[in-house]
């Protein structure tokens, strides 16, 4: 015991860290801030560990070249032992990592922490956000698979739509003409020594900034944040009624961090690694590219952009939210902190929350895109041709053959890139279905010249069977007077 | 010598210091910078693209659309299989064709031809295109990008070597010239 005491006191004289460390450690916070809601920071400098960690030893293997970097993804997966594991603790780590930076982020801002004299650790926690979703996307790409390879082309393709500078800021991203080797290596070196250089700088000031301006104290309604008086008053409340951080709060950090830890490695463990797909082959289109899980919601967004809004929305749209978000606590820089009294901060988070939610999980069943194999793989129930006449089962024929399956369902089954057909002769007459099928629109391509005659009114034909049998199809009323026909029209 | 006097010729040394390493840092700035806009200015130098064969006309049926292969002009030795290309050929007749880039108008995903609906369509986000590249349906604001090409000892040239995307002059001029041979 007494050498380990003289070992540290050699130590202490020549670094002199000990009253340093030790004032850091026990500075007093304020009371009620030793709380589960304030776990989320520390939680996410633990992931941005285990990252650091698992992506140095991932790089004992990786290697960041187009032609060999998803052999060594394989290699990783089957050929190293655990490399599989160390491949999920990464993959997973950055899911969890961007999820608690977010939680954080949503904390922080309800908790009005980022007023006065707050406002420049907020910025910078908005530049580890930016940057902490670069390292997401950079990561995806370094997962050099066919996703990866189209997700650049997505990512080339928005860059190109800048005015004046798009095209060359096209061959800076892909540093060249086309997606290859110079692509991989650009991202690799952003990945693994320019993002996380940036996101240390920016975790150290955002720290250093918590500890000189002391953590935000638990928010009560009523009580005002103003410039003149709040440095008295937070001091009242560290000082006199505060708490040392070590070991009166720091145990639920550290309690929060080991569990997080404990469930990414469960994740790594029941699901394993992400990955890889298909080889990053461009000359196999057989692929429906996906982004990862947190730019599902960018991937259903730019599906629904009407195509003359989409180039401002996506190149004005980002850098408004960046400029709202560092402008916020100059706007709201006093006042009231509690979410209590603050419901349009609350309204706020539930809308951005409830709208990324629901275009992330648009995203996850793309009801935009066609199936494409739905014409080959999915046949027409069984229901909808017995008793039909050979016209209409040709009619039937015609629907797989021309591939109208790939957008339109039946019975749930298919696309819904267009809207399912099991009832659709209630809503169209057989003048109005032989309009639509031969001159489209309303987002369907026109089939005119794809069909023959003889195909067209078959396929009405088929359409025309296609209601409940206790409801009538749709016929044109005055069509039926003018002609003196019956009511009674044929099925 | 005074101790002011001392100060003073410090302060200049030290401006002069300062001065230094900022002239070299202008210096090494040009070199750093010229070498990361290397991807950029080697493009005005001498462009990317140039004619490539795609194989010979047999091999493309008139009234049919065939999906070609090419080896990009500008590759390193490591660039794999990223360095093939894929594109729809469309052999309208004995001497005309349409060339048209894998990458959809709307954000560069591979288009997929179905002869039987004469419908490009693609996976991403669902733009469809006629069988002559025009836009059927969709995000896109546009029609496939087409290649330039020309028909050389029974060969099929297209002009290529830079992934088509929707911001680039040269993608937007393409597809009304037909015939540049």
């Amino acid at each position: 015991m007494r050498l380990i005491q003289e070992l540290g006191d050699w130590f202490d004289l020549r670094l002199q860290l000990q009253t340093p460390i030790r004032e850091i450690a026990t500075h007093p916070v304020p009371r009620d801030t030793a709380s589960w809601f304030y776990v989320f920071g520390s939680a996410a400098i633990t992931c941005f560990m285990l990252q650091l960690v698992t992506g140095v030893l991932l790089a004992l293997i990786y290697v960041p070249s187009a032609g060999e970097a998803w052999n060594s993804l394989q290699t990783l997966n089957h050929g190293v032992s655990l490399g599989w594991f160390i491949r999920a603790l990464h993959g997973w780590g950055s899911t969890f990592m961007v999820a608690i930076v977010l939680i954080h982020m949503v904390q922080v801002f309800l908790f009005g922490a980022y007023k006065f004299p707050r406002e420049l650790t907020w910025i910078v926690g908005v530049l580890l956000l930016l940057v902490t979703l670069g390292m997401a996307f950079t990561g995806q790409v370094l997962r050099f698979d066919q996703d990866a390879y189209w997700g650049l082309g997505i990512g080339a393709s928005i860059a190109s739509r800048i005015p004046v500078i798009g095209p060359w800021a096209v061959n800076l991203m892909l540093g060249g003409p086309i997606i290859a080797g110079t692509t991989l290596s650009r991202f690799f070196a952003l990945h693994v020594f320019v993002v996380p250089g940036l996101l240390i700088a920016f975790v150290g000031v955002h720290l250093l900034m918590v500890l000189k301006l002391g953590i935000n104290e638990w928010p009560m309604p009523g009580r005002i944040v103003r410039r003149d008086t709040y440095l008295q008053e937070y001091r009242e409340m560290t000082h006199t009624k505060g708490v040392p951080f070590v070991p009166n709060a720091v145990w639920k950090d550290i309690l929060f961090s080991g569990f997080i830890l404990v469930a990414i490695a469960v994740c790594a463990v029941r699901f394993g690694p992400f990955g890889p797909g298909g080889q990053p082959d461009p000359t196999i289109i057989q692929t429906a590219p996906r982004p990862d899980f947190f730019f599902l919601w960018l991937y259903a967004l730019l599906s629904f952009l009407p195509p003359s809004a989409e180039t401002p929305i996506l190149l004005i749209g980002p850098a408004l939210g960046i400029v709202v978000l560092v402008v916020l606590p100059f706007v709201a820089g006093e006042g009231e902190k509690s979410w209590r009294r603050r419901p349009i901060a609350v309204l706020t988070i539930l809308l951005v929350a409830v709208a990324l939610g629901t275009l992330t999980h648009l995203a996850e069943h793309a009801p935009w895109s066609p199936v494409m194999d739905a014409w080959s793989s999915q046949p027409i129930p069984a229901e909808y041709l017995e008793g039909r006449t050979a016209l209409e089962r040709h009619g039937a024929l015609v629907f797989q053959a021309k591939q109208c399956h790939n957008c339109h369902s039946l019975n749930n089954k298919g696309g819904q890139r267009g809207p399912a057909l099991d009832s659709v002769a209630l809503r169209l007459t057989e003048d109005q279905l032989i309009r639509q099928v031969i001159q489209g629109g309303g987002n369907m391509p026109a089939y005119g010249k794809n069909l023959s005659p003889a195909e067209t009114t078959a396929l009405v034909a088929f359409l025309k069977t296609l209601h409940p049998a206790n409801q009538k199809p749709a016929s044109n009323a005055s069509q039926t007077v003018a002609l003196g026909l019956s009511e009674e029209s044929p099925r | 010598m005074s101790a002011e006097k001392g100060m003073s010729r410090r302060a200049a040394l030290m401006k002069v210091g300062v001065l230094l390493n900022s002239v070299v840092g202008v210096l090494l700035a040009v070199p750093i910078v010229r070498y990361l806009l290397s991807p950029v200015t080697r493009e005005k130098k001498s462009g990317y693209e140039s004619w490539l064969s795609l194989g010979r006309l047999e091999q493309f049926p008139a009234g049919q659309t065939r999906l070609a292969t090419y080896r990009n002009p500008l590759v390193n030795d490591w660039d794999g299989e990223t360095g093939n290309i894929a594109c729809w050929v469309r052999r309208v007749d004995d001497q005309t064709f349409q060339v048209f880039a894998i990458n959809c108008a709307h954000l560069g995903c591979p288009v997929r031809w179905f002869p039987q609906s004469s419908l490009f369509m693609c996976p991403c986000h669902g733009g469809a295109y006629y069988q002559d590249g025009s836009r059927a349906s969709g995000p896109p604001e546009r029609g496939l990008f087409q290649y330039r090409y020309k028909i050389d000892d029974g060969k099929l040239l297209i002009k290529a070597g830079e992934m088509p995307t929707p911001g680039q002059p040269v993608a937007n001029k393409a597809g009304g010239c037909q015939t540049c041979a």
